[in-house]
């Protein structure tokens, strides 16, 4: 399992769960988790998936999605799992 | 499994409070490029050098991308250089072609700084250690990105006055060479007592004979992290405040010691060492300054700034120990003047002097860094401050430096600018009254009782 974490910000709107979870399964990315919550206003979202399957690299992915993020004008950001492990957990 | 606030915390230190990785620093051993023949020392030097740490920016920039966590410098550091070059220098001009190779294969690796220009002469100076530190300021007006650092003491052997002495005129050669760029040439020299073998912090790095032929250290860094921290307790106790800097350094610390980690195995080379420093920059939000105001100081310099950054210091390192499984390097919190932009207000509003920082270098990890003094202040007197600075690194078991700038033409009140990382700073005043007697008798201090543990 070669797990990364996704946080989107930004205004909320229609479908940008959908947007996300869409070019995943395109990438034959697996969903682990999903959370949300809105801080002043701003709709945070954090998916937890496993990108062991994809065939193409982290970083590809990493810029494909910012892209996709940038048409519905949210930010999307794509990091390695690790290193909240290692700030959060001993 | 991570939630969301765990992961929107630390994004947050990134976006918000200037969270960073100050440096990747791999140190690479050089004394197998030793030669008799000048040209072909160079010609093994830089072979070697490009060979290590070709991918190192590379791999480096990768890692920042993939974690979202940004790493701000790559760096290299060498074995002092007075070490690999003794068989084949003969004259000052020697030791500078072997400083204009280093500058050009550092610009070919693209790393912003290489440590490593430097003698260890804690106790007696070999004719190539002289004749390196005589090469100094000609090396540093003629190099861009190359460092150098000169170990005047240490707890075990005392100090040895006699470099003190000469580093006090190097420096100010240094600073004449270069006094068309603001005397920049003093701001990538640093006199260093008790200097670590495992520094990843320019401008003192160097790669120590105890080291392996190359190792990977990191530096981390985030003041801004604490201030803010700090900022949501405002008025709590000191065991609140110290648990809250506490709990924070851990968490800065892991991010360094995962990055040591990956970059070590990624790029086939052991990890060494990581640095627990609070390292501000000139950037607004990124000051240990900002730090101890919110402690409760009106401006750094103010009584109980010595008592502040001591606590600051031990708790850094309490949290950071915890949080990786080999500490070294200098550890605890910087206080250049230039590079803190709080240090430089506390300056200009009249609240910090040459003395206090003196003072708050007893109980943190450097010394006297990053201070522009007036330009026509004697070579004894940078001498003596050099004195008192690697007296209290003997006496205290701890690294102490000076890096001063002496500004060729500028007084007091002026303010100097030395560019990028190296920020500015206002010239500071300098006690009048001479050492020179003092300075000029030779010889070297001996090493302090507590030093006989044997």
């Amino acid at each position: 399992m070669e797990k990364i974490i996704i946080t989107v910000v930004g205004k909320d709107t229609t479908g940008i769960i959908a947007r996300v979870c869409t070019y995943l399964a395109e990438q034959s990315v697996n969903i682990l988790d999903i959370s949300q919550t809105i801080v002043q206003g701003y709709f945070n979202m954090m998916m937890i998936a496993d990108i062991a399957r994809a065939p193409k690299s982290f970083m590809q992915m990493a810029t494909e999605l910012e892209t996709v993020g940038q048409g519905m004008g949210v930010q999307v950001k794509c990091q390695r799992e690790e290193i909240f492990e290692k700030m959060h957990r001993i | 499994m991570i939630n969301i606030n765990e992961v929107l915390e630390t994004n947050k230190m990134v976006e918000e409070e200037t969270l960073d990785v100050r440096t990747i620093t791999m140190g690479i051993n050089l004394l197998d490029c030793a030669d008799s023949d000048l040209a072909r020392c160079c010609d093994k030097i830089r072979r070697k050098i490009s060979e290590k740490a070709q991918c190192l920016v590379q791999t480096g920039d990768d890692i920042s991308h993939e974690i979202g966590i940004p790493i701000v410098n790559k760096r290299v550091s060498i074995t002092p250089i007075s070490l690999v070059g003794g068989a084949c220098c003969r004259s000052t001009a020697d030791y500078v072609q072997i400083a204009r190779t280093l500058d050009d294969v550092a610009k070919q690796v693209n790393v912003n700084f290489m440590g490593g220009y430097s003698a260890i002469v804690s106790k007696g100076m070999s004719a190539s250690d002289e004749l390196l530190i005589r090469s100094i300021p000609e090396a540093m007006a003629s190099t861009e990105r190359l460092c150098s650092s000169v170990n005047v003491g240490s707890t075990k052997t005392g100090i040895n006055m006699d470099a003190v002495r000469l580093m006090g005129e190097i420096i100010r050669q240094s600073a004449e060479a270069t006094k068309e760029q603001g005397s920049r040439g003093c701001a990538k020299l640093v006199v260093l007592c008790n200097a670590p073998d495992d520094n990843p912090f320019m401008a003192g790095a160097f790669h120590g004979v105890s080291e392996t032929d190359a190792v990977i250290n990191v530096g981390v860094s985030g003041p801004g992290v604490v201030h803010h921290v700090l900022r949501g307790i405002r008025g709590a106790s000191f065991e609140v405040l110290c648990e809250t800097i506490k709990r924070t350094a851990f968490k800065i610390t892991r991010v360094g010691q995962y990055v040591a980690q990956e970059a070590s195995r990624r790029l086939g080379v052991p990890f060494g060492i990581i640095d627990l420093s609070l390292a501000p920059t000139p950037a607004i939000g990124d000051s240990v300054a900002d730090i101890l105001r919110e402690i409760g100081l009106e401006h750094p310099g103010a009584p109980g700034t010595t008592a502040a950054l001591a606590l600051l210091n031990d708790q850094v390192k309490k949290g950071g120990v915890m949080a990786s499984s080999y500490v070294g390097g200098l550890s605890g919190a910087f206080i250049p003047v230039s590079e803190d932009q709080g240090m430089i207000d506390a300056v200009e509003a009249g609240a910090l002097s040459i003395e206090k920082l003196e003072a708050m270098t007893c109980v943190c990890s450097v010394g006297l860094d990053m201070i522009a003094i007036p330009g026509d202040t004697p070579a004894s007197t940078i001498s003596g401050i050099i004195a008192d600075e690697a007296a209290i690194g003997m006496v205290n078991q701890k690294t102490t430096a000076v890096r001063v700038i002496p500004v060729i033409g500028h007084g007091v009140g002026e303010t100097v600018q030395f560019g990028g990382l190296l920020g500015y700073a206002p010239i500071m005043p300098v006690n009048r009254f001479g050492c020179e007697a003092f300075v000029n008798r030779g010889g070297r201090i001996p090493a302090p009782i507590h030093s006989f543990k044997n």
